[in-house]
């Protein structure tokens, strides 16, 4: 039961970070972008953007019923990261909106893509900056270190601000990749696949310099990574499907290029959750935070499996529909 | 600013903005369902516009809803973390039912603002019917988590932990019911007349555009039926909150001192130094009866509830006076609504009338506001009714004040921005549908 409901938070996550961070990533895209794009970039998100945001919700309600000891630390000593991602989503969702639906295109059509693109930066970097501290190990519970040592230092370093950079790169990437084939024209096109292998280049680059920072930091992500067989393995995947998303991007083969990029993401992620399982938090005084000791009793687990399982028999259907009338009829 | 109070008003702040839209997010699929399927039936082009001029509004209210709801499912371990810990396990049978009726709202909506021109019409129709249905069924599963908090149930608390934890029966508590069908009646009578209000004054201008009317006539159906149930409703929640939570029940009536037979206070400010209510109407018997359904029944006042349990006084009585105030107003709109479209329909079409209906466009958000502030106020001291103090539950990061100065900014700027879009669309209605041009 608990393994199920670990397996559906990591889906629930590698979901997010795929559709939501497309989300996200095609507002970066845009600070590269022109009118045109600007115009592609609405089309392709306005229908899905809220049903790709419920995957975070659905993550977050998972995490605070099925494991509430993770939400509750996560949410006091992460709290100034955390409330920077919020800010950043409601300004994207809102100014998106605002921008779909108001009429005028004058002044406050500027603001809103201002809001919108900036946004778009800050949720992924605060993201990035909140997971690298659970990755860390700095957090503490112990209230007496100070106010800085507590909130301030587990998230602000080398490391997390890295991990951040990570976190936009892969987004952004992920976008361009997306937007391949929502683009009409060619010479659109031309311009989202130069913004694909630019992003994937940063990506990589951020990515290997995530292991680096870490050392530097003093934590040794090397030999956990070693240890770990299925990391080793999520990152061959990784590596794999780099020359082969690069030939779908030349051939522009939208079904094939979606689905390995998908696949890339689930391996990252599998990747970084099998370096550390079963924790979720590393804590400094070495009283990890795992899957087994924060779960809730099995009473609870019980019912938060059947709200799921009735939410997947109806929610999967129901966005294969989603998508089916608006990505693939095109 | 203390923490404490920085964070309680951090959370006020953010549901009293969330539930505004959330009450939108209820209501507006079911009237534009409502409308369009009165376009499917009669094929009348005006019913079809009405369906599509509202539907843009309620996209920008629903994201804004839905990025708001964001904020609280983080806030609620942000600023309570040690309330969560032991709740998220209890109450989250509610918010996981929650989050897959959101699921199915959220892919319904796009199918139907985005599938216009892809879908069969009726196809299109059945999903503004299911963004209706599970906008309700959200609704009523956060309630249930309120309520719990009213009335804690399904766990047995030993040493400040919480065993045996049952979450069913936490989800079904005693208080889930009263509130959840108080809170959807809510829904429906704010924002129908809202929807109204707002088509009425502009029918002011012009008295004769049926686009306008009909859309008025569409909202108040429903607004009018709901209010009319309203007082019946929260009739029903008094009761329970009478049996459940005396201590609330007496600061709502800033009743001080226990009495039996009891009167009922009618306005009037409380006066916690003296222990009476100045400037009030009082009267006799009236509350014994409301409470307990006898004209005779002893109703506990804030004398019997000990010191340190004790609501404050002022805010719940005055908030339950706003509350009864605009549903009584509400109620009687509902009832002259039902009784002029059957005899005397032109009536409708007369200015005083649809002046009347302007005037009530806020009243029912007021009640909203002010009945959570009822609930939420005259359940101090507790976040967890007699089980845990709200100060125990406050996170322990000092500086909470900025996090609420920066999320009230953002809301300020947020409610200054979406007014000024609505005016902008309403302004265009004019130009986009031919219905709506005389
Ligand atoms: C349009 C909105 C509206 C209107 C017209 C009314 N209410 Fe209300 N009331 C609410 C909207 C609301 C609410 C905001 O939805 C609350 C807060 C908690 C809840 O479940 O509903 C509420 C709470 C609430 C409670 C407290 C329940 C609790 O703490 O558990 C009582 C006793 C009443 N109401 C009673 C009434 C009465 C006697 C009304 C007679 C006219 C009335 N309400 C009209
Ligand atoms: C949506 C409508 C709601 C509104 C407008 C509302 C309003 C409020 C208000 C005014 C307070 C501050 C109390 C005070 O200052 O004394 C408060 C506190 C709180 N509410 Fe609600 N509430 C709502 C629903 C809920 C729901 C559904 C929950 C979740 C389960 C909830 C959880 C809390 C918590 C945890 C606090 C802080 C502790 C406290 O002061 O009681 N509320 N809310
Ligand atoms: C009584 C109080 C509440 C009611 C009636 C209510 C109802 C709703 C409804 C109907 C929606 C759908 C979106 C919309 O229509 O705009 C919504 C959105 C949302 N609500 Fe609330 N809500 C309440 C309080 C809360 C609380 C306390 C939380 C946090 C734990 C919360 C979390 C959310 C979330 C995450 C969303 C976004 C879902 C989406 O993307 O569609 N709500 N709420």
């Amino acid at each position: 039961m608990l393994a199920l409901i670990i397996l559906i938070l990591g889906t629930s996550f590698v979901l997010y970070t795929l559709l939501g961070g497309a989300d996200f990533g095609a507002g970066i895209i845009e600070i590269f972008a022109g009118k045109r794009e600007e115009k592609t970039i609405t089309r392709a998100i306005a229908p899905v953007w809220e049903a790709n945001h419920v995957w975070l919700i659905l993550a977050v309600v998972i995490l605070f019923t099925g494991f509430p000891l993770v939400y509750s630390s996560l949410s006091l000593v992460l709290h100034i990261p955390l409330m920077l991602v919020l800010i950043g989503i409601i300004f994207r969702g809102s100014a998106f909106t605002f921008r779909h639906y108001d009429v005028s295109y004058g002044r406050s059509h500027r603001y809103y893509t201002f809001l919108f693109k900036a946004s778009s930066f800050i949720t992924p970097m605060f993201l990035g900056i909140t997971l690298g501290a659970m990755i860390l190990g700095r957090i503490t519970f112990n209230q007496s270190v100070g106010f800085y040592e507590m909130f301030v230092s587990p998230w602000l370093n080398v490391f997390c601000f890295i991990m951040g950079v990570f976190s936009t790169s892969l987004f952004a990437y992920i976008a361009a990749v997306f937007l391949i084939p929502e683009a009409h024209e060619d010479k659109e096109k031309n311009k989202y696949t130069r913004l694909a292998r630019n992003t994937m280049a940063s990506t990589i680059t951020s990515g290997i310099l995530v292991f680096i920072a870490a050392q530097w930091e003093g934590h040794n992500l090397v030999s956990d990574f070693l240890k770990s067989p299925i990391s080793i393995i999520s990152l061959a995947v990784v590596a794999l499907l780099v020359p082969v998303i690069l030939h779908f991007i030349h051939t522009k083969k939208a079904v094939y290029l979606r689905a390995s990029i998908g696949l890339q993401v689930t391996a990252i992620v599998t990747g970084w959750f099998a370096i550390q399982y079963p924790v979720v938090i590393n804590v400094k005084d070495g009283h990890h935070l795992t899957f087994f000791n924060t779960h809730a009793p099995d009473a609870t687990l019980k019912q938060l499996l059947i709200a799921l399982m009735v939410g997947l028999v109806l929610v999967i259907p129901a966005f294969i529909f989603l998508f089916r009338v608006f990505k693939v009829k095109e | 600013m203390e923490d404490l109070v920085a964070a309680r008003l951090q959370m006020a702040l953010s549901l009293g903005f969330h539930i505004i839209f959330s009450c939108i997010g209820m209501t507006m699929p079911v009237l534009m369902a409502f409308s369009e399927w009165r376009w499917l039936r009669t094929g009348k082009q005006v019913y079809l516009d009405v369906t599509k001029a509202w539907s843009k509004g309620v996209a920008i209210f629903f994201a804004v809803g839905a990025v708001s709801g964001t904020v609280l499912s983080f806030e609620l371990g942000l600023l309570w973390p040690e309330f969560m810990k032991h709740a998220g396990a209890i109450i989250g049978m509610p918010f996981s039912w929650e989050g897959t009726a959101f699921f199915v709202e959220a892919i319904a909506l796009g199918v139907f603002l985005y599938g216009w021109n892809r879908l069969n019409k009726w196809v299109h129709w059945i999903s503004g019917v299911v963004v209706g249905i599970s906008g309700v069924l959200s609704g009523i599963f956060v309630v249930a988590a309120n309520a719990w908090m009213n009335s804690p149930s399904g766990f047995d608390w030993v040493d400040g932990k919480a065993v045996n934890i049952d979450p069913v029966k936490a989800m079904f508590n005693d208080a889930w019911l009263s509130q959840s069908i108080h809170m959807t009646l809510a829904a429906f009578v704010a924002t129908s007349f809202a929807v109204a209000g707002v088509h009425a004054f502009l029918l002011l201008k012009n008295r004769t555009n049926t686009f306008h009317h009909e859309a008025v006539r569409s909202a108040l159906i429903f607004g009018a039926v709901a209010a009319i149930l309203q007082p019946i409703s929260g009739d029903f929640s008094a009761k329970f909150v009478a049996k459940n939570q005396p201590g609330k029940l007496a600061a709502m009536e800033a009743l001080y001192k226990t009495s039996k037979p009891a009167g009922l206070v009618i306005g009037g400010i409380p006066n916690d130094k003296e222990q009476k209510v100045d400037y009030a109407i009082h009267i006799p018997k009236l509350l014994s009866y409301l409470a307990h359904g006898d004209f005779t029944a002893e109703v506990t006042g804030l004398d019997k509830i000990p010191k340190d349990e004790q609501p404050p006084v002022l805010v719940p009585h005055i908030a339950f006076q706003l509350m009864v105030a605009c549903g009584t107003v509400l109620a009687l709109a509902g009832m002259l609504y039902i009784i002029f479209s059957y005899k005397w329909q032109y009536i409708l079409f007369k200015r005083w009338w649809l002046t009347f209906i302007a005037f009530t466009t806020p009243l029912g958000f007021i009640a909203v506001e002010a009945g959570w502030t009822v609930t939420e106020v005259g359940r101090q001291p507790w976040i967890i009714f007699g089980v845990m103090r709200t100060k125990d539950a406050v996170s322990s990061m000092p500086g909470l004040q900025y996090s609420f100065f920066l999320i009230t900014g953002v809301y300020i700027l947020l409610t200054f921005i979406l007014i000024r879009l609505m005016r902008r669309q309403i302004k265009t209605v004019p130009e986009l549908y031919e219905s709506a041009k005389s």
